[in-house]
């Protein structure tokens, strides 16, 4: 049976490869400083399992001195010219657009595939292992049919690798930054905090905290599903629920996507927000952000009504 | 009261742009010892969280696939499929992308789409060269702008679906904090809740993309 752990390994590897192919990048000052930091994530896909809570805590620590210390970054030039992918797009054209394709619809034949079918791969991360499938499937179509030179995605993808930089693991950092929160209680505090800021006796007034806590929490920790425990506790149940009787439903569900509302609007939601910001080589790493906040304000006051009206 | 000192951190960090994995790590170290953890616990603490969520960083496996496309003219692609369909215009591709992204994830499939998977390759170069097909060339600020709503667009299509499936995290989230206060709550009421919210969404960032398309169009005209 497939599970998790493939997957991992081919990431290990993958890793492991853009560590080689870039530690080789003599146009690059940056090598040694670039090979380190995706060799040890390469490890860390590879052997995290067996280093320990400690171990994989020093490990952390690397990574985090090699990018803070600015070891880390992309080689200039070294594009292929617009006019020779303009040439290729032209004899290749739909083709391309075929192996793009496969990624997505090997995530989502796999994912009823291994749900209806048992044993194959772990039902639990059927998109995972099967996005990875999809991987591995467009990579051996576009060798067969492109024939390019034997490490030419690897270069390519190394190259879209070091222009993401460390914001690459950005999400996972942050996640573990939720980690030691929860277990240091801020959750409780901020909950505490909100909970007595509510004017007494305004029902509306208990509604807008509520929305307006639920998005701000999320913009600290990056996550609704961070502060959604801590509000529901602090003023979803006694106030909204047990005081004025609301729709435990309606609070539950409408508040958690008041929540989303503050993803789209913090830097802490990495993988939303900054990531694709490297990914599409934006100048202004906030340029997501930006976009994003005229339909996050009104959508959090529409919720917020949506509660006040359909709970009560 | 004390553990709120790395919540302080990270905003005056983010703030004064210091590189995140520093800010993040400070206020790991802050809040854990403010909490009356040592130091060694902390590590221990974030390397166990760091381990449990590798799953997080699993999608970069997609960028040799990318990047193979990519050399063989993948995006220049995409441009010329838009150049040749007569009414593919910004708003209407972006509110196209926006609705189908909804839809995807409102049955669940939210991984089949994303930054990496389709709107590098495929979205932002189409939402450039539609914006291009009716303006002419863009501006840098204005590329920006277009490549910047379509990462915006795949966002608020993936919050604003993955509610209204049943088995999505944050569902079973919702269902065992109630169980845990009493309330038996169905899975299936919160996800009628959510549809309010999708068709909110969906309205306002549509009149959003309209109002994009409409404002490039001013500005090419002024130029």
């Amino acid at each position: 049976m497939i599970t998790l752990g493939f997957v991992y390994v081919l990431a290990g590897l993958t890793f492991a490869a853009f560590a080689a192919l870039g530690l080789h990048d003599r146009s690059n000052p940056k090598r040694f400083g670039n090979a380190a930091f995706w060799g040890l994530l390469a490890l860390s896909m590879l052997a995290g399992d067996y280093l320990g809570d400690f171990g994989n805590g020093l490990l952390v620590l690397a990574l985090v001195a090699i990018a803070g210390a600015g070891r880390i970054g992309r080689a200039p030039g070294g594009d292929i010219p617009a006019e020779v992918q303009a040439t290729r797009a032209a004899t290749h054209g739909n083709f391309l657009l075929l192996v793009a394709l496969i990624i997505p619809a090997a995530a989502l034949a796999g994912t009823f595939l291994f749900k209806w079918v048992p044993g194959l791969a772990d039902p639990k991360q059927a998109t995972l292992i099967s996005l990875a499938l999809g991987v591995l499937i467009a990579l051996a179509v576009g060798m067969a049919r492109l024939k390019p030179p034997a490490l030419l995605p690897l270069q390519q993808g190394r190259r879209l690798l070091d222009s993401v930089g460390w914001a690459a693991i950005l999400p996972q950092m942050l996640a573990s930054l939720g980690a030691v929160f929860a277990l240091a209680g801020v959750g409780e505090v901020v909950g505490t905090l909100i909970g007595t800021a509510i004017p007494e006796g305004s029902l509306f007034g208990a509604t807008l905290a509520f929305g307006l806590g639920m998005a701000l929490f999320t913009m600290v920790m990056g996550n609704a599903f961070a502060a959604f425990p801590v509000m529901m506790a602090a003023v979803g149940l006694p106030l909204l629920i047990e005081q004025y009787d609301g729709d435990p439903a309606v609070v539950a569900a409408i508040g958690m996507l008041a929540g989303f509302c503050g993803t789209l609007m913090t830097p802490m939601a990495a993988n939303f927000n900054l990531v694709p910001a490297a990914l599409l080589e934006l100048k202004n790493p906030y340029g997501v952000i930006k976009a994003q906040i005229g339909t996050a304000v009104p959508l959090l006051a529409m919720n917020i009504v949506f509660i006040w009206l359909f709970a009560f | 009261m004390l553990v709120l000192i790395g919540i302080l951190i990270i905003i005056a960090g983010f703030l004064l742009r210091f590189n995140p994995l520093l800010v993040i790590m400070a206020s790991a170290l802050a809040t854990g010892l403010a909490a009356g953890l040592d130091i060694v616990a902390i590590v221990a603490a974030f390397g166990k969280a760091f381990n449990d969520t590798r799953y997080v960083s699993i999608i970069w496996i997609v960028l040799p696939v990318i990047g193979l496309l990519e050399a063989y003219g993948l995006q220049q692609h995409a441009r010329s499929l838009i150049d040749r369909m007569k009414g593919a215009t910004l708003g209407r591709l972006l509110t196209g992308y926006l609705l189908l992204r909804q839809a995807m994830a409102a049955v669940g499939l939210t991984s089949v789409a994303g930054h990496a998977q389709t709107v590098r390759p495929l979205v932002a170069p189409m939402a450039e060269a539609a914006a291009e097909a009716r303006n002419g060339a863009l501006t840098d600020d204005q590329r920006e702008e277009v490549k910047a709503f379509a990462a915006a667009t795949d966002n608020v299509g993936l919050f604003f679906g993955e509610d209204i499936f049943l088995a999505i995290g944050s569902i079973l989230l919702m269902k065992g904090l109630l169980d845990g206060y009493g309330y038996q709550i169905e899975p299936l009421h919160f996800s009628l809740w959510a549809i309010p919210t999708a068709i909110a969404a969906f309205l306002i960032h549509g009149l959003r993309l309209r109002h994009l398309e409409k404002r490039m169009m001013k500005q090419e005209a002024s130029a």
